[in-house]
């Protein structure tokens, strides 16, 4: 059918693969072999130092600080997101009115870069001129923190109690759209009697969910859970720039990714930064394939 | 009270309940929004004396000074400077070889899919420092040429990925006829392959154009000088300034002028970008 096929083949192929092959794979590898190195950056030489670097991640205070953080947004923020996203999905789902108007709202934050939602939240939670603020002032919401040992409306980004759920927030309000349109494009594809066997059987719409619903939507489960754990471990973006908006506070709100750019571009430890940047990315491939593998069962049919 | 009374009673609280929620999340979600756009055309004593009120007197000059001193417009140009070139050739490269790795056997051509499958697994961040000194010892460093490239990059692993996925679905006898009319490659990649590809373009181009649009980590380490930032790292290099110098109400101008393009253009084409985000999660 083709004649001279390579005559295709090859400069097809040639532009994708020399730029993937640049700016991608060398600098994965090259990453590899600096984090055994002690490089400044400044000299040529990179001296070879072995495991020296992770074995001064190890004794690091400050990278098990960024770890720590890590896996409690890991814990926390897809369990939220995905239980909130999966309500609204389940119920934009029941043949509403207005259906397509929430469905369209709800996606709202997805649409507007990460940063601006950033520097928007940051003034929410302003302790002058921030709405939650004022909102808490406004319904005299003062004793009911001082039960949780604050002296008043906390100041959300500056109090290293708080920060790290404020900015979990932020990324869940933004989240849960995005997730929600996953689940409804899973929940569209249902047969519909399916359920008519289920309502036959006496099912309510509790039943309907739980034993319908739900596990044909494992698939779509797994996916979410995968995205919204690599999610929890990189929060580069967010955690950036609600930080030097609206916080007085960085080690509080320290992540891996924030660490490790703190070590190479301020602090110039660049052999240093890329050994933790293995480490986050191992931590990340063992995520996904543990997700992967807790959650497989034998696949639902229909 | 008879049963069917019962059961529309509880139906309707159900209703109630449901209507409420969803109201109550889209209030969440559309507040914040709004509550900045507000703000955006009050005075700084506005902002901060009466939070809940709208502004007496419409403020454009905020926007002015977002736009002019604040060098929004520059940021945006700079955005697009970057952002349209690196879209274009992104799909351009990846319908290329995808196309190839789809519809042609060579030896080598599952070891190069794998390869950019491969791709997806890493994080952008392991790559940071490597990067930033390729691109230094280039001479590429702190230019658009340069995040160009880049942005291309690490584009193509999804993109190639999709569109070779999408070019195996493409029926071979429209191809089979074009050779047989006396179309060489090149015509039947421009003038057939790629018009019948158009929806898989589309959605290839609104995915990246908003994951470019997003994009922080590579801009902030690869472009230094201020001049040359694009709109997210303006956008970040501008509320970090403010904190000391609280131009409240010439920030959130700023914010709105991030925030409103692409909600404008979301509004037009909802579903296809619905689609077109989601459709990384869909196919991975």
């Amino acid at each position: 059918m083709y004649k001279h096929k390579y005559r295709v083949i090859i400069p097809f192929l040639a532009p994708a693969v020399i730029l993937y092959l640049v700016f991608v794979i060398y600098p994965y590898g090259r990453s590899m072999y600096n984090s055994l190195t002690s490089w400044k950056g400044v000299s040529a030489n990179q001296p070879f130092v072995g495991l020296a670097n992770y074995v001064r991640m190890i004794n690091d205070e400050f990278f098990w600080n960024a770890l720590k953080h890590n896996l409690g947004y890991l814990i926390f923020i897809p369990i939220v997101t995905i239980s909130l996203s999966l309500f609204l999905a389940f119920m934009i789902n029941q043949r509403i009115r207005f259906s397509k108007l929430f469905r369209v709202t709800f996606f709202f934050p997805q649409v507007i870069s990460i940063i601006s939602v950033g520097v928007l939240w940051s003034y929410i939670y302003h302790p002058t001129v921030g709405i939650l603020t004022s909102l808490g002032k406004a319904l005299r919401m003062e004793p009911f923190f001082q039960l949780f040992g604050f002296e008043g409306i906390p100041v959300w980004m500056g109090d290293p109690r708080t920060v790290r759920y404020a900015i979990a927030a932020v990324v869940i309000w933004q989240a849960a759209g995005f997730y929600m349109v996953l689940f409804l494009a899973a929940m569209e594809a249902i047969p519909q009697s399916f359920y008519e066997a289920a309502i036959i059987d006496g099912a309510n719409r509790w039943h309907q969910f739980w034993h319908v619903t739900l596990p044909l939507l494992w698939d779509t489960m797994q996916t979410a859970l995968v995205f919204a754990g690599l999610g929890a471990f990189d929060m580069f973006a967010i955690t950036r720039v609600m930080v030097i908006s609206g916080s007085s506070t960085g080690r509080p709100a320290d992540v891996l990714a924030t660490y490790l750019y703190e070590q190479a571009f301020e602090a110039s430890r660049f052999g240093y930064a890329t050994a933790i940047a293995v480490a986050l990315f191992v931590l990340m491939l063992t995520l996904s394939v543990f997700t992967m593998r807790v959650t497989r069962r034998e696949a639902v049919e229909y | 009270m008879n049963l069917a009374y019962k059961r529309s009673l509880s139906s309707t609280v159900i209703q109630i309940t449901i209507y409420g929620f969803l109201a109550f999340w889209a209030l969440v979600v559309v507040f914040p929004m709004i509550w900045v756009l507000v703000s955006s055309f009050k005075t700084d004593q506005e902002i901060f004396f009466s939070p809940w009120t709208p502004p007496a007197k419409l403020m454009w000059d905020n926007f002015a000074r977002a736009w002019g001193k604040a060098n929004m417009g520059r940021y945006l140009f700079n955005t697009l400077t970057v952002n349209l070139p690196a879209i274009f050739f992104t799909l351009l490269f990846s319908a290329m070889a995808g196309y190839v790795l789809a519809r042609y056997t060579f030896p080598g051509n599952r070891l190069i899919f794998y390869a950019f499958l491969g791709g997806m697994l890493f994080p952008v961040m392991l790559a940071l420092v490597p990067l930033f000194f390729l691109l230094q010892s280039l001479k590429i460093i702190d230019s658009h040429f340069g995040l160009i490239l880049v942005y291309i990059a690490y584009s193509l692993p999804f993109t190639v990925f999709f569109m070779t996925g999408f070019f195996k679905t493409l029926p071979t006898e429209l191809l089979e006829a074009a050779i047989i009319d006396g179309a060489n490659h090149y015509q039947l990649f421009f003038q057939i392959v790629i018009p019948l590809a158009q929806n898989g373009l589309v959605s290839m181009g609104i995915f990246n154009f908003l994951g470019m649009w997003n994009q922080y980590i590579l801009p902030l380490v690869l472009l230094t000088s201020s001049a040359k930032y694009v709109l997210s790292q303006g956008l970040a290099f501008l509320a970090h300034q403010q904190r000391y110098q609280s131009d409240w109400s010439g920030l959130f101008a700023a914010i709105t002028i991030v925030m409103l393009p692409t909600l404008i253009v979301y509004i037009i084409f909802q579903n296809q970008i619905q689609r077109g985000l989601t459709v990384g999660a869909l196919k991975g």
